[in-house]
Formats: C-alpha cells, structure tokens, sequence
C-alpha cells in the first residue's frame, strides 16, 4: 500500500511514459496519463498544478521497498526450504489441460464458490497467478525499479540495455505495477466472495476454518 | 510455566542478539562512512540501507556513456527561480568574473577565475541526467574533474565531503568523497560542444552523473571541503533534505 500511494505520488510530477534511454517534455511521449501533474513545466492540458509531494514519496517508497524485498527474500527462502512452492503452488501436470482449465475459468466467470473440499488446496488458476507474481511481477518490479537509478545502472549497465533504456525501465515498472495491483484487487474481491471470515482465518492460523473442516 | 519461561528465555535471547548485531552493524557502518546525513527519523534506515547498499555495490562504477547520436535534442531545461541583477551583469561581462572560491579542509585555499578553470585538463563525457521527477536527456558535458581541483588544492586526508554552493542562496549540495573523487564528477563549464548555456546551469555547474539530477547544482560559486556536515545547515547534509528530499539520491 505504501509502496502504491508514494508511487502514485512519484508518477504524478511526471505522468508521462517514454520508450529508450531518455524522454522528457520536449520528446514524444509512447502514452501519457490523462491527469493533472505536480509540476507546472509538465503540459497536461489542466490550468493548475498539484502540490509537491515526492521528497516523503521517495524516502517512503524506498524505505517501503526494502522492507518488501527483504520479507520477499525470506519468504522465498523458507518456502523454497519447505517445498511449499512444489507442494501447494506448481500446478499439477492433468490440471494444466485444455479441458480442465477450460472448466474451471468457466466455472470462475459463472462465480460459483468453490466446495468445501476444493478450497483445501489452491486451484490451477491460483496456483498460476501466485506463480506469476511471485516469480515474474515482483522480480520484473524490482529490476525495473533498481534499473531507473543512475548509480545501480553505472555498476550494471546491462540490466538497463536489456529493458531498452532508463525510460523504458520506468515505463515497464508502472506497467507491472498496474498489474500487482489488478491482482490485488482481484484476489481481495475473490477473498469477498468465499467468504471473507473464513479465508481471512485460514490465511493467519493458516488452517481451513472448522465449519469447513466438519463438512 | 516451564514453557513459557523457555519461551521467554529464547524471545529475549533473540532480541539482544538482534540489538547487539544492529548496534554493531550500526558502528562497523558508522566507520565506513555508509549512514548518510540525514539517516535519522522516520525514513533513516530505508535511506540508510539505500546509501550502504549502493556505496559498496557503486564505489568505482563509471557511469554510463552514450555515442554522440543518443545525445537528446532539444535537450529540456529545467524552470530555474529568477537570477537577479548581479548575476545579468556578470553575465554581461561574459562571466569573466565569475568565481569558484575553495576553503575549508585544504593545504591551499583558493580563488579560481572562470578562465582559470577553462585551462585546467578538461574531460567530455556523454551522460544521462534524470530528474527526480521521471524526466531525462542525454548530453555531452565538458569540465575540470572535481579530483583535479581538490588535487590542487591539496586536501587534507581527514576530508569526507565537499559542500557546493549555488549563486542561488539556498541551492547547495554536499557530496562524500567517493563521488568527489570519482573521475566523471566535473565542474562542468560547456555542453554539446558550446559554452554551458545559463539556462542549463552556466557558466558552472557540478555534474554527478551517477546521481539524480538534483545533485548536480547549477551556478557554482564555491566548494568547501569539510569532515562533518554537522555546521552545515540543520546538519542534514544539503539543502534537499531540509526540502524533504533524501540528501543521496543515486536511485
């Protein structure tokens, strides 16, 4: 959360996306955000300018994401020791075809709650959207992030050739941000929707709630 | 009982194992100049793991240079607060009047003229500067390595950062000595093959191409080379923390 209001104050003193190595108001924008900005030498079509807010978005958004990457690390480490991700989250080889996946995004767009027995274990669906956070968003929003600082590109100047270029970093970690957030947005609305009591129970204590277990 | 006990036994075991490691990573860092000036208050340890972090992983890296057909045109001048009278007649006079006083803790302070400057080695390099605000351009800048000036007037072992100073009163800027020494910091006095254009911080700016374009004040008057950045201002280290912007701005 606070690595998504300090970004979103970030974004606005500039909410203009380039592709390359360098892009300011004088280049051609690849998109532009349709939104007023903190700076009056940014053209946004809007007659006022918001206020200032990046010094504490800044310190916040750095301080806020080294505590992310350093509980990511932890959890990665633990999980990858306890074989949680073999175990609960690498789908298994029948679910991955063509038939069940079809069933069961169908099942997802009708908005069935999933059964009892069936909400032990994560979905193939689940299962793959986890994955892809955890191994493609999160690393993609990290690189991303370190690749936009001059100092981090002066000692790995690779890491930002790859991405195409400083403002291409900056450009793909707003794009794989918008995506960490239409997960999140999702996954708490599905949370909603099987019972928010029950899954919030099971996430803490980390067992199915006792109604359930009954069943 | 017995339990609880034990659990209590383990819980402070592992708490002043954990303060004592801080307190030592704390003081072993401390030594290393990795705590920046402002690594106090709320956001001091996100800052201070910044700093440490990218000092030991950026010591000696060269930033990066670019060929001369990634250089950005137009480049963007940033908007600069009004300069005043002083500054239009010395510019009038094409700056020859123009002063970088040199002080604090060095063997031979020094007065250098702008001509002065412009016949000491010079060094071009074609950087990158982005703003904190998520702009940037390519350019290619012209001036004195920083090193060479420091060189010159002899600084003394027990220096640690070089204080900047704007023309503009409340514009300044502290750098350690790992930027100061670097070879690409340069007190830059032409771009794209011209002079330095006002507008882009003429006719003397300090470019730190391996930090945000904050860093690299434009029309600089003097340096002062110091240990402690405690009598400086409120002690945060420049005027950006004072701002609320972090005094290190690598990232």
């Amino acid at each position: 959360m606070a690595l998504l209001v300090s970004g979103v104050e970030i974004l606005i003193s500039h909410p203009r996306f380039y592709w390359g190595e360098a892009g300011n108001v004088l280049t051609a924008p690849l998109f532009k955000l349709p939104i007023p900005a903190s700076r009056a030498t940014v053209p946004t079509g809007y007659g006022y300018v918001l206020p200032d807010q990046n010094g504490w978005s800044r310190y916040l958004h750095f301080q806020s994401a080294w505590v992310c990457v350093l509980t990511g690390l932890l959890y990665v480490a633990f999980a990858l020791f306890q074989g949680h991700f073999r175990r609960n989250l690498v789908p298994a080889r029948e679910d991955l075809s063509g038939r069940r996946l079809s069933a069961i995004i169908a099942q997802h767009l009708r908005l069935r709650p999933a059964r009892a027995d069936e909400s032990r274990s994560y979905n193939v669906l689940q299962r793959i959207a986890y994955l892809v956070v955890i191994f493609v968003l999160f690393p993609m929003v990290i690189w991303t992030g370190l690749a936009m600082s001059p100092a981090i590109a002066s000692a790995f100047p690779a890491a930002v050739a790859v991405l195409g270029g400083q403002q291409s970093a900056r450009t793909i970690h707003f794009l794989v941000s918008l995506l960490l957030v239409l997960f999140l947005l999702i996954h708490v609305v599905l949370v909603c929707l099987s019972g928010f009591r029950n899954r919030m129970r099971a996430m803490i204590t980390g067992r199915p709630a006792p109604d359930m277990e009954r069943v | 009982m017995k339990r609880l006990s034990r659990r209590k036994l383990i819980t402070t075991g592992l708490v002043a194992t954990a303060g004592a490691s801080g307190l030592a990573a704390v003081k072993l860092a401390r030594r290393y100049g990795l705590i920046p000036p402002d690594g106090g208050g709320l956001y001091g340890p996100g800052e201070t793991l910044t700093y440490a972090a990218q000092r030991l992983l950026t010591r000696h890296s060269l930033a990066r240079e670019f060929n001369p057909n990634q250089i950005s045109k137009p480049p963007f001048a940033n908007e600069v607060a009004p300069l005043g009278d002083v500054f239009k007649s010395l510019q009038q006079g094409a700056f020859t009047d123009w002063r970088l006083t040199v002080d604090g803790m060095v063997a031979r302070p020094a007065s250098f003229a702008l001509g002065e400057l412009k016949s000491f080695p010079r060094r071009s390099q074609i950087t990158h500067l982005a703003c904190e605000e998520g702009w940037s351009y390519i350019a290619e800048w012209m001036g004195v390595p920083l090193s060479h000036i420091l060189g010159v007037v002899g600084t003394l072992p027990q220096a640690r950062y070089v204080v900047y100073r704007s023309f503009q009163p409340d514009w300044w800027e502290s750098i350690d000595m790992a930027d100061a020494m670097h070879p690409q910091t340069i007190v830059a006095h032409g771009m794209n093959g011209g002079e330095l254009p006002v507008s882009f911080g003429g006719p003397l700016r300090l470019r730190v191409p391996r930090q945000l374009g904050y860093k690299s004040v434009k029309y600089i008057t003097r340096l002062t080379i110091t240990d402690s950045l405690k009598q400086f201002g409120k002690g945060l280290g420049s005027a950006s923390p004072e701002g609320g912007y972090a005094w290190y701005a690598g990232i």
